[in-house]
């Protein structure tokens, strides 16, 4: 356990957000090459209306998880993500550190 | 993820439990692993080092990708005794990433000045470990070397399954506080679980050095730990 405060819990809050009738996807870090922001095994978990909790990286492709999220809400299926300075989008949603990150996103239910 | 996974797994957490999220990366198909429980094959053994190295991981095994998420509770040490080798002990168990906490009724000993920024409880044990009880992440060290102090949290430890149980004492000592143990009622088992004389053999003089030899002792234990059949 990260944190002694629930509150702040990631997988307590995906839990309290499916109790209260949302729609939640969980995203998981998976995988990470070089200097990553956040462990494998970090979640950030985003519900139907956009809203998130938790953290994938230092905030640097966060918004990208989110919008990914709204699909995998609708049709259900888990998708894998990959961000690093590699990817030709790495102007847009790519990691200033210079690492690289596989982020596993599924719907909860 | 399964809503039911999720909830189970949250309450292994709350409850300070270790457990194995395994989630097929080809299906999406997940399933929980508590530690004590073996599964056969590649992935079992894996599993099993993820309990161990407390370290979550995608890994490959029988063919298949999988990811573990290991959640592991933050090892706890629980040192009775506000004592020399304690003030040594408590800085370098944070520096190791132990949570520490010390326990002595006695007031002398149990002083703010002696122990700063230390968590620090001037009770008698039993009434601090029936608010906090012990459990299987959490290692305890007896070093008051008085048995009115020693033996009742040395009794818990063993019962609740600490992964380290240490009691300071020379051999004849410890010979004494067997005999006083099996009257309280426990097994030649459990007894031998005891690290006694307490420490590493690294030949330690000090109290600083018992310190670092009774650390030693307790990463150990930790990393060596048995993880299935318990």
């Amino acid at each position: 356990m990260e944190s002694a405060d629930e509150t702040l819990d990631p997988l307590t809050i995906a839990e309290r957000w499916s109790g209260e009738g949302r729609d939640v996807a969980v995203a998981t870090v998976v995988e990470t090459w070089g200097s990553a922001p956040r462990p494998v095994g970090s979640h950030l978990v985003i519900d139907g209306g956009g809203n998130f909790h938790g953290s994938v990286s230092g905030g640097c492709v966060e918004g990208a998880v989110v919008s990914e999220a709204t699909d995998i809400i609708a049709d259900g299926k888990p998708r894998m993500l990959e961000f690093g300075v590699a990817d030709e989008t790495a102007w847009e949603v790519g990691l200033s550190c210079g690492g690289r990150i596989r982020v596993y996103v599924e719907k909860l239910g | 993820m399964d809503l039911e996974l999720l909830k189970q797994l949250n309450i292994e957490r709350a409850a300070r439990r270790a457990a194995v999220l395994v989630t097929d990366l080809d299906n999406g198909s997940g399933r929980l692993v508590l530690e004590g429980e073996s599964i056969s094959g590649e992935l079992g053994s894996t599993v099993e080092r993820g309990f161990r190295s407390g370290k979550s991981a995608t890994v490959e095994a029988d063919g298949r990708s999988y990811f573990l998420n290991v959640h592991v509770p933050p090892a706890r040490l629980v040192v009775i005794g506000a004592v020399h080798i304690s003030q040594a002990l408590a800085p370098m168990a944070r520096i190791a990433g132990l949570d520490i906490r010390v326990i002595d009724p006695r007031t002398a000993f149990a002083s703010q000045e002696r122990f700063s920024n230390v968590e620090l409880l001037a009770e008698w044990p039993d009434e601090v470990l029936e608010q906090q009880p012990l459990d299987a992440y959490t290692a305890l060290a007896a070093v008051t070397h008085d048995p009115k102090i020693d033996d009742f949290p040395l009794k818990a430890a063993l019962d609740a399954g600490c992964f380290y149980v240490g009691a300071l004492g020379s051999r004849k000592t410890h010979a004494k506080r067997v005999e006083r143990l099996k009257e309280l009622g426990l097994s030649d088992d459990q007894i031998s679980r005891i690290a006694s004389p307490i420490g590493l053999d690294i030949g330690a003089a000090s109290p600083r050095e018992i310190a670092v030899a009774i650390l030693a002792e307790i990463i150990d234990a930790l990393r060596k730990r048995q993880v299935t059949d318990r």
